[in-house]
């Protein structure tokens, strides 16, 4: 239990710093969430559409944005250890690699709640959508959220140090998202009364591979960072 | 003494020159069975008595059924050396896992493609979204193209070696979600269930299906073997030039003392100079 309490701890040491950081920079604020909204925009000029059709479509134009948005995130997560020799000192800190990794996935997480809470925002007001179902819209959201932080932490430290890290990691990273993505659409489809399918199954499906991934990526991230 | 350095510059041997003959007299075997020895897929329905079937375009699938399979094949046996890389962290496993990882590319790329060309007479598209198996194969090759874009990056490479592991098994782990998602998506697929253990198979059709799968497997390790040679080789070049550029820098100090205050041992040329005065 103790073991359990350190392992947190050092997990919350590690978010802290993280969202500290992001508390005094905003990049994710400042440029992200404007970039997500941005998106959101595009996707209603490009389709020339009438709330109807955007209201067909807006769970997976959602989710599209997310992503796409979370690729920044990620790369501003992983981009705050390059800098100053920070990665050396987290090696040497005695910080365990897989609450290093989890400390990170959950400030990645955080920042992509608040994401998701601006663009849900965005879904009701630019495309006029109606939440049926907000429970199911919330769980739905959060173990996305799960499941995309922790594949962006994974890659975003596997991309890390290397030259062409920009160029790698979204095509790394997405074509591993696309369960998520179809997993997420169709629960936001249910909750957003978009289409008629079983939310909570999608919903099972996304909590499965938020563990997956999760538990892959904590083993996996001490292979990463040892060199 | 000329013949053998001749030999070594390639990465063929007696055994692999074999194999790959072998391979190609059975291709033209296969193509002399698939195109003219069996017939087309023709059926005649049993109540209005119309012809159906697949016709001449079933004659695609004496290539694309062994090459799926195969595809499997290679990459589970990257995701096995993506294993021993991390386990035993040798660079045999490394060179293993980025061979079959690029076979299994090629493979799934010829997969895709002759899977449409054979869609498009008989599904009447070349891709069908929402096909279980088409999407997982698609999300399958997009996972290994970043593989082998992140293998083409320059830096350490036992390093590399591990990020490449982490990447095969993570796209391995993660195409069971994919095939459950996709499935659950449309709930339907165009694929037809296995029909080997048919016996509507004709004998002839189903002896040059089996002739595929031992054709293509032979056609298969060929390009695994050549490819891990040629992976071994660069491995080695790499070695040689790192060696190399070494030796050239301690050639430029000829300071002995430099050579002591670093601590490393004289060359000999040095120890030679050394004797002789």
């Amino acid at each position: 239990m103790a073991e359990l309490r350190r392992f947190l701890g050092d997990a919350w040491l590690v978010a802290a710093r993280d969202l500290r950081i992001e508390a005094r920079s905003r990049v994710v604020v400042d440029q992200v969430v404007p970039f997500a909204l941005l998106v959101l925009v595009l996707f209603g000029l490009a389709l020339d559409a009438d709330h109807r059709t955007l209201r067909t479509f807006a769970p997976g134009l959602f989710w599209v944005a997310v992503l796409l948005s979370a690729l920044l995130a990620v790369h501003r997560s992983a981009s705050v250890d390059q800098s100053d020799g920070t990665l050396d000192a987290l090696r040497m800190s005695g910080l365990p690699p897989s609450s290093l990794f989890l400390g990170k996935a959950a400030a990645v997480f955080v920042q992509l709640v608040l994401l998701e809470a601006v663009l849900v925002g965005g879904l009701l007001v630019l495309y006029g959508v109606e939440v049926v179902d907000p429970v199911l819209l919330v769980v739905a959201g959060l173990l996305a959220g799960v499941a995309v932080a922790a594949a962006g932490t994974l890659y975003g430290a596997l991309a890390s140090g290397l030259g062409v890290r920009e160029t790698l990691l979204p095509i790394l990273l997405l074509p591993v998202l696309a369960p998520v993505l179809i997993g997420a659409t169709r629960a936001f489809d249910d909750a957003l009364g978009a289409a008629a399918v079983d939310g909570w199954a999608w919903t099972g499906l996304l909590a499965v591979a938020a563990l997956v991934v999760t538990v892959v990526g904590a083993l996996a991230h001490g292979v990463l960072i040892e060199d | 003494m000329a013949g053998r350095d001749e030999r070594r510059d390639t990465t063929g041997s007696r055994g692999s020159r074999l194999l790959g003959c072998a391979g190609l007299v059975g291709l033209a075997v296969l193509g002399v069975l698939a195109f003219v020895l069996t017939g087309p897929d023709v059926r005649i329905h049993p109540t209005t008595g119309e012809e159906f079937g697949q016709l001449d375009a079933v004659r695609m699938l004496y290539l694309h059924v062994p090459m799926a399979v195969l595809m499997y094949v290679s990459y589970l046996l990257c995701a096995v050396a993506s294993v021993g890389v991390l386990v035993k962290r040798t660079p045999w496993w490394d060179v293993m896992a980025h061979s079959a990882a690029e076979v299994g590319t090629v493979l799934c790329g010829l997969v895709l493609v002759t899977g449409s060309i054979w869609g498009r007479p008989v599904w009447n598209t070349w891709w069908e979204w929402g096909d279980v198996r088409l999407m997982t194969t698609l999300v399958l090759f997009l996972m290994f193209a970043g593989y082998l874009a992140l293998r083409r990056t320059t830096g350490d490479p036992r390093a590399l070696s591990r990020r490449a592991a982490v990447v095969a098994l993570v796209a391995v782990l993660d195409i069971p979600l994919v095939n459950r998602s996709v499935e659950w998506w449309e709930n339907r697929t165009l694929h037809q269930q296995s029909t080997l253990g048919d016996l509507k198979i004709e004998d002839l059709t189903l002896f040059t299906l089996m002739l595929g799968f031992l054709v293509l497997g032979m056609v298969l390790a060929w390009l695994l073997l050549h490819r891990f040679r040629v992976g071994w080789l660069e491995r080695a070049a790499l070695d040689y030039s790192v060696a190399a550029a070494i030796i050239e820098r301690r050639a430029e100090t000829s300071d002995t003392e430099a050579y002591r205050a670093v601590g490393d041992p004289m060359p000999d040329s040095q120890v030679a100079k050394g004797d002789q005065s």
